[in-house]
């Protein structure tokens, strides 16, 4: 046996496929379990890569002796508010990748370390995981009167889920702006773009500085918090880059006497198992998996059982 | 679903109060408002349109903050129009249901739904809600030089089994030729004409508003979108009093008149520009590369700030085939190119 803390993944989509490859590569955890409700070639490219895979759902796994310690919900919103009481019950922790919102909104980079005894955590959205470290690195130095994110995804890189209620991305993204970056008020702002070849994602952060504190030492600190911050989430997102040293405007009358910084940050994927274009879908996957490890690292991998 | 009734052979929309915001750079007053619509509905206009440039929700740092917040703009507007009605425009990802029933409150009774030309799925929320107000609705298919007409009429099927009553050929950089715009004014009325209304958009940058309108009407197209003085963004729109006089004279009914019209632009609008659109180099750019005319005044700012000519960002964000919305990577081209100017 292992002593690597078992987990399993339920939704064998592309996004619970590339999760697998993932987590595959980290030194605590092991999937020991991917799970669906139909056959489908997620459950098959899970049984090639030697995972026991099954289309029985939540019934099978609970039924699985031992359990995980960590499931990883890579379905639907709805699904996953059926499944998480009874993941709850059975003392599994839940990792939310879905839109169901039932526990915390969590960034790695920010503020995981706050809800490592949560029984269920939620990666917020792919904006969110690209942009919140940002607006949280600014909060760090001042007070954030208010931040606006603008998310460009590759048309081919969003599902019909997101499709069908794009509202609950630029919401969802807005209050987590506020409640895990820090900002007083949050804005966010997606655009889907149909080029070929494909985009990478990009994303943008705008953040309010107070006219007050605006001066040279104010905005060198911030950008050193913000490069630190893109340095820590490159730990777990290695293709996160800053384009561009961030961008600062002095106050002026129409943003309120508030000045502003800018950072232009490239998402480019790891190209596990969805294309590297697909930043958008890669730093969902690779913060799971950063969670994942602080999980494992809270629940005592390596500490036999 | 039906289509609400069109009482002349065709609808002229008044968009001076929303794509005009633009090259107001979002600066519109109460009172301009006010003035505006009253001059509008005395002319006979029956669909005016008031909302930031980019649509409910569009005050931002990326766009331009409202000088006057645009609920209060439609309420005003609302207040001020005897006949005509006040349509609002939704962004999909840029604004939302919940801003679709603010405005809805304020007194918008059509809205018109707007999603990049290819990804009209992202609308079928809005166009229910929409319905569920009881609102008249329009989707605009934005960018429409950037796909097929084949393609533009399936989207516009999505739009229209969504709830849109008319979709439209949005012509947002002002690129389409005159037979560009007919395929899709064409394909547009052929996959949708015997349930929707279709509409069409157009900009100045190539100068083709004016006469895409007339080929427009031609081929059965309801529904014409027009700006007094042609304020609106790139080098404006096709002129509502233009629209009004041409139509006039080709005995195609608006139930406008024209004398108020031009009334209204000169005495109204006129006095209260910042700029008057036209064709200079930079927005023929944008016609000719293709490029989002909203671009325009967020192109001029960037290349002031990085010492870069307007109308390279321009080409360089055709090239890059960046779509509305996407102001933010005006920013980054011009930090490009500015780099390449130090390194070349």
């Amino acid at each position: 046996m292992s002593d690597k803390v078992p987990a399993a993944i339920v939704g064998p989509g592309n996004i619970g496929t590339d999760l697998l490859a993932k987590l595959a590569r980290t030194s605590s955890i092991e999937v020991t379990a991917m799970v669906g409700v139909v056959e489908s070639p997620g459950l098959d490219r899970a049984r090639a890569a030697g995972i026991p895979a099954s289309a029985e759902g939540v019934d099978w796994l609970l039924a699985q002796d031992p359990l995980p310690r960590i499931v990883f919900e890579a379905t639907s919103a709805r699904a996953h508010a059926a499944n998480a009481p009874r993941y709850e019950a059975a003392g599994i922790r839940a990792v939310d990748l879905t839109p169901a919102h039932l526990g915390p909104m969590v960034c790695p980079a920010v503020n995981m370390p706050d809800h490592l005894d949560a029984a269920n955590v939620n990666m917020i959205t792919c904006g969110g995981q690209a942009t919140i470290p940002v607006v949280a690195a600014v909060s760090q130095v001042v007070d954030v009167p208010y931040a606006e994110i603008v998310a460009s995804a590759a048309s081919r890189s969003a599902g019909p889920g997101t499709r069908a209620n794009i509202d609950e991305f630029t919401q969802t993204t807005a209050r987590a702006v506020e409640e895990v970056g820090g900002a007083a008020r949050g804005k966010a702002i997606i655009i889907l773009n149909p080029v070929e070849p494909p985009m990478i994602m990009r994303d943008t952060v705008y953040c309010a500085i107070p006219g007050e504190v605006y001066d040279d030492a104010t905005t060198t600190a911030i950008a050193g918090s913000i490069q630190a911050m893109v340095a820590r989430v490159q730990e777990y997102v290695p293709g996160y880059t800053l384009r561009a040293d961030p961008q600062f405007d002095p106050p002026r009358p129409e943003w309120g006497g508030r000045g502003r910084v800018a950072s232009f940050l490239e998402v480019r994927g790891a190209g596990d198992f969805l294309p590297e274009y697909a930043g958008n879908l890669d730093i969902m996957t690779a913060a799971a998996t950063r969670v994942g490890e602080l999980l494992a690292a809270e629940l005592g991998a390596g500490v036999a059982a | 679903m039906s289509r609400p009734g069109i009482r002349h052979d065709v609808r002229i929309t008044d968009t001076t109060l929303r794509d005009g915001s633009h090259a107001q750079a979002h600066q519109f007053t109460e009172q301009q408002v006010r003035d505006t619509v009253r001059a509008l509905d005395r002319a006979g206009v029956e669909v005016i349109e008031v909302t930031h440039g980019d649509g409910l929700g569009g005050s931002s740092f990326n766009y331009g903050f409202s000088h006057t917040d645009e609920l209060r703009l439609i309420a005003a507007a609302r207040e001020e129009a005897r006949n005509a009605r006040i349509a609002v425009l939704l962004v999909p990802g840029i604004g939302t249901v919940d801003d679709l029933r603010r405005a809805h409150d304020a007194g918008a009774e059509v809205v018109r739904v707007a999603t990049h030309c290819t990804e009209a799925d992202v609308s079928p929320q809005h166009f229910g809600v929409a319905r569920d107000l009881g609102m008249e609705t329009v989707g605009f298919l934005m960018m429409a030089h950037r796909t097929s007409p084949e393609d533009l009429a399936k989207q516009a099927r999505i739009m229209v089994d969504a709830g849109c009553q008319c979709p439209y050929v949005t012509d947002s950089a002002g690129a389409l030729l005159m037979h560009e715009a007919r395929a899709r004014f064409e394909a547009l009325v052929a996959e949708v004409g015997d349930e929707a209304w279709v509409g069409y958009h157009g900009h100045q940058n190539l100068s083709f508003g004016v006469a895409n309108s007339v080929i427009a009407a031609e081929v059965g197209v309801k529904e014409i979108d027009g700006s007094l003085c042609a304020l609106g963004a790139g080098s404006g729109n096709s002129p509502t009093e233009v629209l009004a006089a041409v139509f006039d004279r080709l005995g195609i009914s608006t139930g406008l008149d024209v004398m108020a019209l031009l009334d209204a632009a000169e005495d109204v609008v006129r006095p209260y520009l910042h700029r008057w659109p036209k064709m200079d180099r930079n927005a023929i750019v944008q016609g000719w590369a293709g490029v989002y005319s909203s671009f325009l005044l967020h192109a001029e700012h960037a290349a002031e700030r990085y010492k870069v000519p307007t109308h390279e960002i321009l080409r360089r964000c055709g090239e890059l085939g960046l779509v509305g919305g996407q102001e933010d990577m005006i920013i980054d081209v011009a930090l490009e190119l500015a780099r390449a100017r130090e390194e070349g």
